[in-house]
């Protein structure tokens, strides 16, 4: 005989209220099966709890679910294989503006986020951005891997800032500051489609510049443009040398050997240095925090950040069973337990998570919290399609910086060459 | 190929499809076809499809997702104004020439020493294959340790022995960065050539030299003369192979450089997946591969005349 303590039965009951109060497509199809493709995670929290909701979905529907997990660079050419040959995972939680390179073969999800949206206190206005295409949404906004100033804060005060400046002029001199000190910063400027596209494309929208107006025109060369690159002129001298080859993992490497005092990236930094054993790195855990980039000329934030967002192709068997699966997974009974575990890593899209307590017992996530609200969407001022997936693709922000930088090219020269080159991609 | 004939005709019956096949009035020529027929197939299938398919979508402006029209040669103009497709193009010519003179200069000369009398002679060509049987994406995340900015094992070597003061930036410079990926690439392609010649040279008759040295044949005539005419037909066959294997190269500056800085070592083959499926641009990705066709034709030609000496060196 079955023990069946009160536990269960609200547990069950709970299950039941979950299954009972969602909308009209919650009703799977029969037989249904899934298979997820996924990023893979940075935090082993975050894989484990995604991976027990799942079952816990199977178990309550009886709709098996795969997931795999690539590393979300790869995530990319899969994502747009299956939508080329009509077949392959029914739900892809991938990134940016993946799915508006192929919004016709995508399942229409705007039921579902409008349920969730109304529920959960609304989407950011970014996440409307990425999510929708032409009236319809495509993707299912679940965060984002924001990113933040990195530094040791150690290294801030000896070169005499009690905290990182607010403002992009005192950004420099505190770089410049650090580095008189022998403990410089450093931010990618290789191919690294994280970390340099994040901080490059901040700094020259905090100077006014932007690839594209609101009717899709090139326009990036302007003279705002020219001045966020003679700031990238002066700030790249006060970094340590060899940032123009750097790649995503490279100013991980870095900060965790104590190279450099001022990065930008996402939360990992930290999880992995506090969750080492190694005294070495806990120090560095226990001696730096993060904060939000400063704010340029334009006097408001404009930060970039790798959105993650999950969407569904035409193709699959189970459109109901897939639209129930991430209804399930984006309730807040699902959600903030796996934003628990996930420590930070995962910006939330919707205003109702950020009340969690994740972003607050840890003062040092706390300013990962509201990087959504916050950011910009990659085709800023424009609208988010191929053109602008293919110009992120093809790192013209992030080459004009680096050549402006580097003195390869006059800032103008650098912002010509970057509007010649955007221009082949907005032609259309 | 009266022999060949009466073999596939014995066969034939043998199997009972000759008879079919007569029947149905065919002869032996439809009988080596039907048996021709699943290669073929496969041919068809793996590679002609692919190859027309690729063709098809570079006078295309597909994009994933959607199937495309016919644009013409659109994009081949467009490309040709591309800065960043004539400097890939421009990146892969280098690199595969550089890359191929110095792996078969060094190819040869290892070979060379092999063919001596060495103690531990399997064990020294077990090792010298090593660099080829690792994977590539290895051996590339490997290099890309050994150039990092911050932990290159190279600059720190150098700095211990005194020799520079500074961490160098392998991969931070547009010429440094190429000549980087070019070492990797010849440290991983010297095995293949240095093997295969060896094999070459083991098939060059003795009897050859000693012809020569009762002539009084000194040891660059015995090179000159003997080892280079007799392997030329060898040297032919490795080095198309080499230079394709180094043209269509993807891993090593995939992993190591993503075509940076500033695109300075994206190839060919890099900058098609770039804009193919990074960028979406699935027509201008397959144009940028079909560029590369009139190239890689040009190597196969190479081969195929190099075979016809061999054929010609045989009476």
């Amino acid at each position: 005989m079955t023990n069946v303590t009160r536990r269960d039965l609200l547990k069950a009951g709970v299950a039941a209220a979950s299954i009972i109060a969602s909308p009209a497509f919650a009703e799977p199809e029969a037989g249904a099966q899934l298979r997820v493709l996924r990023w893979k995670q940075f935090v082993q929290g975050d894989i484990d709890l995604w991976t027990a909701n799942t079952r816990k979905f199977t178990e309550m529907t009886g709709i098996k679910v795969r997931v795999d997990t690539e590393s979300w660079e790869d995530i990319r050419p899969k994502a747009a294989v299956a939508a080329q040959v009509g077949t392959g995972p029914d739900i892809i939680i991938g990134t940016l503006d993946d799915p508006h390179k192929f919004p016709d073969a995508l399942l229409d999800l705007s039921e579902l986020a409008t349920y969730l949206g109304s529920k959960y206190g609304g989407w950011y206005d970014p996440c409307v951005a990425y999510g929708m295409h032409d009236g319809r949404w495509i993707g299912l906004p679940q965060g984002a891997a924001g990113a933040c100033i990195n530094y040791r804060v150690s290294h801030v005060r000896a070169a005499g800032f009690e905290e990182i400046p607010k403002d992009t002029a005192g950004f420099l001199k505190l770089c410049e500051a650090l580095k008189a000190r022998g403990t410089p910063a450093g931010m990618a400027l290789g191919h690294a489609t994280g970390d340099a596209n994040s901080w490059c494309h901040w700094l020259v929208w905090a100077h006014g510049g932007k690839m594209v107006d609101a009717k899709n025109n090139v326009v990036i060369d302007s003279p705002e443009t020219v001045a966020a690159l003679d700031y990238a002129k002066a700030l790249y001298p006060t970094f340590i040398p060899g940032t123009r080859s750097w790649q995503d993992p490279s100013n991980n490497k870095a900060f965790l050997a104590g190279e450099i005092s001022l990065t930008n990236n996402g939360i990992s930094i930290y999880t992995v240095a506090k969750n080492s054993k190694d005294a070495g790195q806990q120090a560095i855990a226990a001696d730096m925090n993060h904060t939000n980039f400063p704010i340029g000329p334009v006097g408001r934030p404009t930060e970039q950040h790798l959105l993650l967002q999950a969407y569904a192709f035409k193709y699959s068997k189970y459109p109901k069973a897939v639209q129930e699966y991430l209804r399930f997974m984006w309730e807040a009974e699902q959600y903030e337990p796996w934003q628990e575990a996930s420590n930070g890593y995962v910006s939330p899209p919707l205003a109702k998570y950020t009340e969690s307590p994740v972003w607050t017992r840890d003062p040092k996530v706390t300013p990962f919290r509201d990087v959504v609200k916050g950011m910009l969407p990659n085709g800023y001022a424009g609208t988010l399609g191929a053109a602008s997936a293919a110009v992120m693709g093809d790192f013209i922000m992030v080459d004009m910086v680096a050549e402006a930088a580097a003195g390869d090219r006059t800032p103008k020269e650098a912002a010509a060459r970057a509007a010649e080159r955007a221009k082949r991609f907005y032609r259309g | 190929m009266s022999t060949r004939g009466g073999t596939l005709t014995r066969l034939g019956s043998r199997l009972g499809i000759l008879s079919r096949v007569r029947e149905r009035g065919g002869g032996v020529g439809g009988l080596a076809l039907l048996f021709m027929a699943p290669a073929g197939l496969v041919l068809l299938i793996f590679l002609t499809y692919p190859l027309a398919l690729g063709l098809w979508l570079g006078l295309s402006d597909a994009r994933i997702g959607t199937p495309g029209h016919f644009v013409g040669f659109d994009n081949f103009l467009s490309l040709a104004r591309d800065q960043v497709f004539l400097l890939s193009v421009f990146n892969t010519c280098f690199y595969t020439v550089i890359a191929s003179v110095i792996k078969f200069a060094l190819g040869l000369y290892l070979a060379l020493l092999l063919n001596e009398r060495l103690p531990l002679k399997s064990l020294i060509r077990a090792i010298v294959l090593l660099p080829f049987v690792v994977p590539t994406v290895l051996s590339a995340i490997a290099f890309w340790w050994i150039y990092d900015a911050q932990f290159s094992i190279l600059s720190w070597v150098m700095i211990k022995l005194g020799l520079i003061d500074h961490y160098l930036d392998f991969l931070g410079e547009p010429w440094a960065a190429r000549w980087s990926v070019i070492a990797a690439n010849i440290w991983r392609g010297i095995p293949f050539v240095a093997i295969t010649l060896l094999a070459g040279l083991q098939t060059i008759s003795p009897s050859l030299y000693e012809a020569a040295s009762l002539d009084g044949a000194s040891a660059w005539q015995n090179f000159r003369y003997i080892t280079l005419p007799m392997l030329s037909p060898i040297i032919a066959v490795v080095m198309t192979f080499s230079v394709l294997m180094t043209f269509t190269d993807f891993q090593l500056i995939y992993v190591i450089t993503r075509g940076g800085p500033v695109n300075a070592t994206h190839l060919m083959a890099t900058l098609s997946y770039q804009r193919a499926i990074t960028d979406n641009e699935l027509g201008e990705g397959a144009a940028i591969a079909d560029a590369m066709i009139p190239f890689l034709l040009a190597a196969i030609l190479f081969s195929y005349f190099g075979l016809q000496r061999r054929r010609w060196q045989h009476g």
